[in-house]
């Protein structure tokens, strides 16, 4: 297959960034995106055209949450439920143009070309996005029954893997998908609902301090997300934080 | 080099309370004084970072992702193992004990063997405590599956993704204490080379991935917790960026690699289909379970498979070969991975092969009759949609096509019973250090070993090490050692850099993976699945040779100063060339066939390992002489008190 690619070049965080258009061909449909990229890496680097194009990638099995591409307008690109690196070529169609872009949100500052700074996330997660318990001094596993259903949830919930498709997706930068889907899984356990109002006032703190914006409701987040993490996590964040306002922790 | 492996005396079920009992312990004001660097936050260096920090030492831990969360132990789908018995079937820690030793082809040291199994309960609890999301029944209590190399159903799980739920759970611990302020994250940052200061290790050199700068770190005590070097191989399960590197500098500073040629193959991996591709996708083994394994009986039908004039759904019962129930009638499809990848090898071989001709079918069609589509859907969903995504199949209604792949290294950094490397102050945890699982790694525990070491091994006996060191004052990093350390690891990144410029005349040249994919090739082809002298001698003369002309032709764009994922590569593959070559040599001295090593000279009339446990029951750990030196071997001799050595049957 061939292709037309433009894609956003930018040395550093302070350098001027631009879309700069390779073209490629003799691409396997069954190749994923980013063994395409790669391809297109080898030869900048043999034709020593340009420095090879910078992208964050890891576990190429869509867990690791490294791998996080602007593809066509759409966050891990055309299909539902993937990340980047489970995208395959043959999702597209013989001499498309393709627009490869960064995550794009202010919390997210772009570090060199496709790479872009997510600490942010984890200074959420750092803020109280677990439960506090040290090693050693725990009852026994099956001390705490859980409903299955219950389990099932927080484990959808617990499904996330970071990557920041849901922020890059929103109009408004917000992260309120993934703070909602930590919030729930530990929430829902009842491990985690000791601390739970303290926890959502903590995390929903540091977000706003970071920089993400909020939510208006238009559920790009919940259409990007490659695992699928539903909406309804936002709504159990939302009531979290007012019922944590209102003090129902605090006797 | 002398080998000690302070086993501690007693009854095998008493040493670790022994060890417990009698350790010297830290004081909570002088853990405040005592510095503890953590290299990697997997499994293994999170959970290890965050009970540390617990205790109160001052912790400063590293990751060359842009998370700790990015670790590959997230990659880890089918579960982790437990003696907890919950499922009434017979299961102890004795049993968990004995199957590890035996998955193992009794190649493991017995006493940290024990300790792993009776540490694994509480894990579990831990895991729980802190929010991780297991499967459970309708009663709400903990559900198992089953593994390979086991009889009794002990492995937790949480859907596929077990490894990432274990993972986030340590990584919540991790955060807990870095919002504590006991631990410092240091993420993009590559450990570069280890400081050893009259003869202890104190501290570490690493590189900013951003921006090149080189800096110094100091310590009492440094735990390296890197993972394993299956990417030597190139194509294997292991994440792009895993490597081998922070633990081939320790060994070069002095610590002994132990059994590098141990190396597990993974029976159920999508096979390899063109030469772009830059990794193998694992299936869990925990498909294994339901999903039956494949060959047509007959050749011809074989060939017209692959020809595309059959399918796998047109070949009736009698004309399949189910060649893991035919030979291993016990243990079926359960049995140990280094014997199901062989299996499949050897009906690739012969010619039964699907696909390209190196792929078997894994058929879930029994299942879906037996179970119902939803049941089968609840257990392996997850897997079911990413073998799709990647293969454009429907395993639903095709059968799977898998192969084995390189996927885990038992071998690693020499460990004591204390997992200090022969570099006081150095220790290894998880997949870099090499100790409890012998030859081959049974299913579900990896994450169980990772967890033990980071969680209820290295908070004692570090303690016990750090105990003589509340005197030694803050270490800095302002010393000759510090410096020399720095200095060598600029020389050697502007050897590389210099090298790729000095060939800009030079039309020939070539991109780091180009090398990279070329070792692997000859790693797979003549020390892989199989071995004999022939390959090994081989071996070497090809790794040499692509060495020279690495140097040659290799072409590294851009500078040291800027992010620049070419030369990280670079300088991986410039270790694992030396790595390559050890891994050869401990092949070839090991004139036995053992759980993942299996050398073709060895083998019974049925093609089954042929240990020679009168010559090999040991430990080879390699001491480090210089490059392109033959390195020198230690054995620590392997003593069974409390195991009766079988050969090892799963028929």
């Amino acid at each position: 297959m061939r292709f037309t690619l433009h894609i956003w070049r930018q040395e550093n965080a302070h350098a001027k960034g631009q879309f700069e258009t390779y073209p490629i061909d003799n691409i396997s449909p069954d190749c994923s995106f980013l063994e395409m990229l790669d391809i297109l890496n080898e030869s900048l680097i043999n034709d020593r055209i340009a420095h090879p194009v910078c992208f964050d990638n890891d576990c190429r099995e869509g867990i690791c949450g490294m791998c996080g591409l602007y593809i066509n307008g759409r966050p891990h690109g055309n299909d539902d439920g993937i990340t980047t690196c489970q995208l395959h070529m043959r999702k597209f169609n013989d001499g498309d143009e393709i627009w490869i872009e960064p995550w794009r949100a202010k919390a997210f500052p772009v570090i060199r070309d496709l790479v872009v700074d997510r600490s942010a996330l984890d200074k959420i997660i750092q803020a109280g996005g677990y439960i506090n318990t040290t090693t050693g001094g725990v009852p026994d596993a099956n001390a705490i029954p859980i409903p299955k259903h219950v389990a099932d949830m927080a484990m959808d919930a617990a499904a996330c893997i970071g990557c920041g498709a849901c922020v890059a997706a929103c109009k408004n930068a917000s992260a309120m998908l993934f703070v909602g889907a930590k919030v729930s899984h530990l929430a829902l356990l009842p491990q985690g609902e000791v601390e739970a109002m303290d926890r959502v006032r903590s995390m929903v703190e540091k977000m706003d301090e970071l920089g993400f914006g909020n939510c208006t409701n238009t559920y790009a987040c919940e259409a990007e997300c490659p695992k699928l993490i539903k909406r309804q996590n936002i709504s159990r964040l939302n009531r979290h934080w007012i019922g944590s306002l209102l003090g129902r922790d605090k006797k | 080099m002398k080998l000690d492996s302070k086993i501690p005396a007693g009854p095998l079920a008493e040493k670790w309370t022994n060890y417990k009992a009698s350790q010297k312990l830290v004081n909570p004001a002088n853990k405040r004084k005592l510095d503890i660097i953590v290299v990697g936050t997997g499994l293994a260096g999170a959970s290890a970072a965050a009970s540390l920090g617990a205790l109160g030492f001052n912790v400063d831990i590293f990751c060359i992702q842009d998370s700790p969360r990015r670790a590959h132990s997230i990659a880890a789908q089918g579960g982790i193992n437990a003696a907890k018995n919950y499922q009434n079937d017979g299961d102890s820690v004795e049993r968990l004990f004995r199957d590890t030793i035996k998955g193992g082809d009794y190649r493991a040291r017995e006493a940290n063997v024990y300790r792993l199994a009776e540490v694994s309960n509480a894990i579990i609890d831990q895991c729980v405590a802190q929010g991780v999301p297991f499967a459970r029944d309708y009663g709400g209590l903990l559900d198992n599956r089953s593994f390979g190399g086991a009889q009794v159903s002990r492995t937790f799980y949480a859907k596929g993704q077990t490894g990432q739920q274990l993972l986030l759970g340590a990584y919540g611990a991790l955060s807990r204490e870095i919002n504590r302020g006991t631990v410092k994250l240091h993420t993009r940052c590559e450990m570069m080379d280890l400081v050893v200061v009259d003869g202890r290790a104190r501290g570490i050199i690493t590189r900013d991935l951003v921006t090149g700068q080189l800096q110094r770190y100091a310590a009492h005590a440094v735990v390296l917790a890197t993972g394993g070097y299956g990417n030597i191989y190139y194509l294997s399960t292991n994440a792009m960026n895993s490597n081998g590197s922070a633990a081939l500098v320790c060994h070069r500073k002095g610590a002994a690699f132990a059994n590098p040629c141990y190396v597990q193959i993974h029976p159920t991996c999508i096979p390899v289909h063109g030469d772009y591709q830059s990794k193998l996708t694992l299936m869990s083994e925990s498909l294994r379970n339901d999903g039956r394994i494949w060959v047509p009986k007959k050749k011809e039908d074989a060939e017209a498979i692959r020809a595309g004039k059959l399918k796998p759904t047109d070949i009736t019962e009698e004309d399949r070969d189910y060649y893991l129930e035919r030979r291993y009638p016990a243990f079926g499809n359960l049995v140990p991975r280094d014997v199901a990848s062989r299996a499949a090898k050897e009906r690739c071989d012969a010619g039964y092969g699907v696909g390209t001709g190196y792929a078997v079918y894994l058929d879930f069609a029994d299942a879906i009759k037996r179970l119902g589509k939803d049941a089968v859907e609840q257990k392996y969903g997850n897997l079911f949609q990413m073998y799709q995504k990647i293969t454009d199949e429907n395993p639903y209604e095709t059968p799977m096509m898998i192969y084995p792949a390189i996927h885990y290294t038992m071998g690693g950094l020499w460990v004591d019973y204390e997992l200090q490397t022969t570099i006081p102050g150095l220790f290894a945890a998880g997949e870099a250090n090499f100790s409890d699982h012998g030859a081959n790694r049974l299913g579900a525990s990896a994450l169980m070993q990772g967890l033990a070491d980071g969680y209820f091994v290295l908070p004692y006996t570090l303690q016990n090490y750090l105990a003589d060191q509340i005197n030694v004052g803050k270490i800095s990093t302002e010393t000759k050692e510090f410096e020399e350390a720095e200095n060598n690891v600029k020389n050697r990144l502007e050897r590389l850099m210099n090298n790729s410029k000095l060939q800009t005349a030079n039309s020939k040249l070539k991109t780091v993976d180009y090398f990279h994919k070329h070792l692997g090739k000859i790693m797979w082809e003549y020390c892989g699945m199989a071995r004999n002298t022939e390959s090994l001698a081989k071996a070497k003369n090809l790794v040499s040779e692509l060495e020279n002309e690495f140097w040659k032709e290799v072409n590294i764009p851009g500078s040291q100063n800027e992010m620049n994922p070419e030369l990280e590569k670079a300088y991986r593959l410039e270790d694992y060339f030396e790595l390559a070559q050890l891994i050869i040599d401990d092949a070839m001295h090991r004139e036995e066939s053992c759980g993942g090593h299996f050398r073709t000279e060895h083998q019974t009339e049925d093609g089954e390992t042929l240990r020679d446990d009168e010559k090999f029951m040991y430990v080879a750990a390699w001491d480090y002489q210089g490059h392109g030196k033959p390195e020198t071997m230690e054995k620590e001799p392997l003593n069974y008190e409390y195991i009766q050595i079988a050969m090892r049957n799963y028929k």
